[in-house]
């Protein structure tokens, strides 16, 4: 594996395979007394969050200390990243604390792949800017796998912001590296030209894609004013693309519907159907921990004479 | 100190008198004395220019060399000792400086800047609005008297057509040729775009400066040329559409002139997916089929210039996240070694026609009568010599402030030994000699 | 020693054997639990569960421990430790627990399982079940049963095969060249 989580383009199919096999061990160990092993005992994490997140950030940590790694949170909430002090800065600081491995997130893309040229540790990707999150994605596919049984061959459809989504760049790249059939749907506005060279599909008609599905995968969307210039309104957002029961009623009985969090109740999808049994929105957090186990055990558990 | 120099046995190059063959160079008191195997005397400083090329010295005509205003990221001074390095003998100063060259008192500022400095001739550009705004006209006249002769408000597009024709026109005005330059592209479609819109933009999450954005622009600004009868040149062009439009342009009599910068003519946008912010510049470094409309372009002459577009930035600037880092990339040192090893050794251009392109040409544009040779007897001894197989590598330390190189750590093959600004040298064995 | 030292008929009476010896020694087969180490211990496990059931008639429980997480060589090899599952469906808590391995060597994979078997629960004891004792210790381990001795020197190799597997059963031990 590489030394690095930047992207999931860092993964090949047996790369991820590997992630979420392993992930499914550390899910036995969540299920313990004892939650924690001694894997990575000594080893420093750094978080270092420049985003408010909380869930992703309790998720690391947790994910950490059940390694028994000693964590440090630097995050923008805490004021630790002052807004003055450069990128650059903070990854001295960090290196000079001896952080075995970075994980960080950050509004710019690209962000992640410059912090590698400032410490010496391993670097995970935990988001940046409108470019990957690919722990996410991760987790996300272990949900899959292990509500479904395969990634070979499911099919799946992204729905919402592409364009301005992480999430659905990495999850994306994701599965069509594990052969899934990937159709990504919203306004075209939201839709990337260039989405085809990834290995999937475009369709602007929910209706049409819905019968088809093992896995409806809904993103966030922004109403912020800055988005408003790529679709009218949330209505008719949510006339077109919105998730509603009635739309459910038309996917496959045995499907899915995911979606990565915080949710847009009313906008992306309705109330009742972010509630239903069929919504894997819970089990999300506890893959999330296994899957990050899963990263930072098989990051930090090779040796850095490794391959790169 | 003897005035009286030899450059002895190199291989003279010179588009304007059509000379390509190895002769002797005689410089005495700042002029061309000879050319040709001839004695130059006992007391001559012999500079042994076998293997070497002599060409006219090079004239860049797109550079920032940010003073006054920006001395932390480069001063006259400094940016002429990195000119003079990369074998460049006068450089266009372009006007975003703070305060902006829109009046003569900076044109007289700059140009004694670099006089004092000696180590290159700095040719001011004004720009065409008032402080870059794109709102009214600056005082063309008042700086065509103060010897401008190209204007531009590079950094920006000029926003309107009716600014850009009216700037045009107003510039038929006067009893010389005077130039408006246009950073072409379009700025509502490149509103916090970073990189070229592609597929490569797509998947590293960075927004996009699509082509078009500058083909509207270019066709644009040909149009109104075309109307209004002026005199356009279209600044570092990234894209092979814009070549084309400015082929037909040419061929239907429009008066403009074309320029690419090294990096554009080197490079291709897959080099981003490491997000090294040395490579962001605007326009942005396109596709493999753009790079190769730009060679060929250069090759047949629709592009006529090669400028560096040298736009220095500190440390930190450059050392930020993506995207806040300002865009631009340094090109004196490198500009010369660049088109040699991606274009004169790959067989797509003529080393004439290199020298046509980043000496003559430019220097035609910006009225630097002393520059661009021909190298003959009584012209001004500014040259350059190089040896265009010596192979090196781009690392610090640069003669520029900074290091913002698009080429950090490429290995060139190419390089100035010597410069001589009014046979003086600013550069021996190649290291500026002050 | 060279070649194969132990095969098919050697290895079922030695897990005969030591299914006998654990019964003797712990009094029967009450209070007693067989967790192999993961990956070749957990089918002798199996193996030896169903011996004693043979003998005493009573199901004992088995379960199969992955120890990867408790190594100490984590970090230290090019690529991290392969893990295997984990699956232990009683509380080790108060039962005397018979780890069982293929082989016994420097005793760090058995370290490792007594730290990963203390944070599942307090076994009243711990015993220790191998197939094959090939020595060179490098902690204060030792095992209560041994299917057999094989001296062998440090650089050798030894391979168990299990039938369930790798298709038949065999200890082999290759000379370092």
């Amino acid at each position: 594996m590489n030394r690095h989580l930047l992207s999931m383009h860092d993964l090949s199919a047996e790369d991820v395979t590997r992630v979420l096999d392993t992930a499914e061990s550390f899910r036995e160990v969540g299920t313990r007394v004892i939650k924690k092993v001694p894997a990575l005992r000594g080893r420093t994490v750094v978080n270092l969050f420049y985003e408010n997140s909380t869930r992703t950030r309790i998720s690391f940590e947790l994910a950490a200390k059940r390694l028994s790694a000693d964590v440090i949170n630097f995050t923008t909430s805490g004021s630790s990243v002052s807004k003055g002090e450069s990128l650059k800065d903070t990854a001295l600081t960090l290196q000079a604390m001896g952080a075995d491995a970075v994980v960080i997130r950050h509004g710019s893309s690209g962000a992640p792949h410059q912090l590698t040229t400032w410490v010496r540790g391993h670097v995970l990707n935990a988001g940046d800017g409108t470019h990957e999150h690919p722990t996410q994605a991760l987790l996300d596919l272990y949900t899959m796998r292990e509500k479904l049984g395969r990634l070979d061959g499911l099919r799946v459809a992204i729905v919402g912001d592409v364009l301005h989504s992480r999430v659905a760049r990495s999850l994306s790249f994701g599965l069509v590296t594990m052969g899934a059939e990937v159709t990504l749907v919203g306004p075209p506005t939201l839709i990337p030209l260039e989405a085809p060279t990834w290995g999937v599909q475009v369709d602007y008609d929910i209706e049409a894609v819905l019968p088809k599905l093992d896995v409806c995968y809904m993103l966030r969307v922004q109403t912020e004013r800055q988005r408003l210039e790529y679709f009218p309104s949330v209505r008719e957002y949510s006339r077109l693309f919105g998730l509603t029961s009635r739309r459910v009623a038309q996917l496959p009985e045995h499907a899915l519907v995911m979606h990565p969090g915080p949710m847009n109740r009313g906008v992306e999808i309705d109330s009742d159907v972010a509630d239903l049994p069929r919504s894997t929105i819970e089990d999300q957090v506890t893959n999330g921990i296994a899957t990050r186990m899963a990263l930072l055990y098989l990051l930090l558990g090779a040796s850095d004479g490794g391959a790169p | 100190m003897s005035e009286h120099l030899l450059i002895k046995g190199g291989r003279v190059v010179d588009p304007v008198s059509g000379r390509d063959e190895v002769a002797d160079v005689v410089v005495i008191d700042g002029r061309i004395d000879a050319v040709g195997p001839g004695s130059a005397g006992p007391q001559a400083e012999v500079i042994e220019a076998g293997g070497l090329v002599v060409a006219p010295g090079l004239v860049d005509l797109h550079a920032h060399l940010r003073e006054p205003g920006f001395e932390h990221k480069e001063t006259v001074e400094s940016g002429c000792r990195a000119a003079a390095v990369g074998g460049f003998t006068a450089v266009a100063a372009m006007a975003n400086t703070e305060p902006v060259t829109d009046h003569a008192a900076i044109v007289h500022e700059v140009r004694d800047l670099a006089v004092v400095a000696g180590l290159c001739e700095v040719f001011p550009v004004g720009a065409i609005t008032k402080g870059l705004q794109g709102e009214s006209l600056a005082e063309l006249g008042e700086m065509v008297e103060a010897g401008v002769r190209v204007f531009s408000d590079d950094g920006n597009c000029v926003p309107t057509a009716r600014m850009l024709r009216n700037a045009l026109t107003y510039a038929r005005a006067f009893p010389v040729e005077v130039v408006i330059a246009d950073h072409a592209e379009e700025a509502s479609l490149v509103d916090g775009g970073q990189m070229h819109e592609g597929v490569h933009s797509a998947a590293l999450g960075l927004r996009g400066r699509p082509a078009e954005a500058e083909e509207i622009a270019v066709a644009r600004d040909l149009a109104i040329a075309g109307m209004t009868g002026g005199r356009l040149h279209l600044c570092h062009l990234s894209s092979a559409r814009s070549v084309e439009l400015v082929r037909r342009a040419k061929a239907d009599g429009v008066r403009v002139t074309a320029e690419v910068t090294p990096h554009h003519l080197a490079l291709t946008d897959d080099a981003l997916v490491t997000y090294d912010t040395n490579l962001k510049v605007h326009p942005p470094i396109r596709t493999s089929e753009d790079r190769q409309a730009l060679r060929e372009g250069v090759a047949d002459g629709t592009i006529d210039v090669i400028a560096t577009d040298h736009a220095p930035h500190a440390v930190e600037e450059k050392e930020a996240e993506f995207d806040r880092s300002p865009p631009g990339t340094i090109g004196f040192e490198t500009a010369l070694a660049v088109v040699l090893t991606e274009l004169v050794h790959t067989g797509a251009l003529g080393l004439s026609q290199m020298i046509e392109a980043m000496s003559r040409a430019p220097a035609r544009i910006l009225g630097a009568a002393d520059h661009g040779g021909p190298i003959e007897q009584g012209r001004p001894a500014n040259l350059v010599i190089f040896d265009p197989d010596a192979e090196w590598l781009v690392e610090p330390p640069f003669a520029s402030k900074a290091r913002n190189s698009a080429f950090m750590g490429a290995r060139l093959r190419g390089r100035v030994t010597h410069t001589l600004l009014w046979g003086r040298l600013t550069v021996a064995d190649g290291k500026a000699t002050a | 020693m060279s070649g194969k030292v132990m095969d098919a008929a050697d290895i079922r009476r030695a897990l005969t054997r030591i299914a006998h010896e654990i019964l003797e020694r712990d009094r029967g087969s009450e209070g007693v639990a067989i967790v192999g180490i993961a990956n070749r211990g957990d089918d002798l496990a199996r193996r030896l569960a169903r011996q004693l059931h043979e003998i005493e008639g009573v199901e004992v429980p088995v379960g199969v421990l992955d120890i990867t997480f408790y190594r100490d060589d984590i970090g230290l090899t090019s690529e991290a430790p392969l893990v295997h599952e984990t699956r232990i469906p009683f509380d080790v808590t108060g039962e005397t627990v018979v780890l069982v391995d293929d082989v016994l060597f420097t005793g760090r994979t058995i370290r490792a399982a007594m730290d990963a078997l203390m944070d599942l629960g307090r076994p009243r004891r711990i015993q220790l079940a191998v197939l094959v004792d090939r020595g060179h210790r490098e902690l204060p381990i030792r095992a209560d049963y041994v299917g057999k001795n094989v001296p062998t020197s440090r650089a050798d190799q030894v391979r168990v095969s299990i039938e369930e597997v790798d298709g038949e059963d065999a200890v082999v031990v290759e000379g370092a060249r």
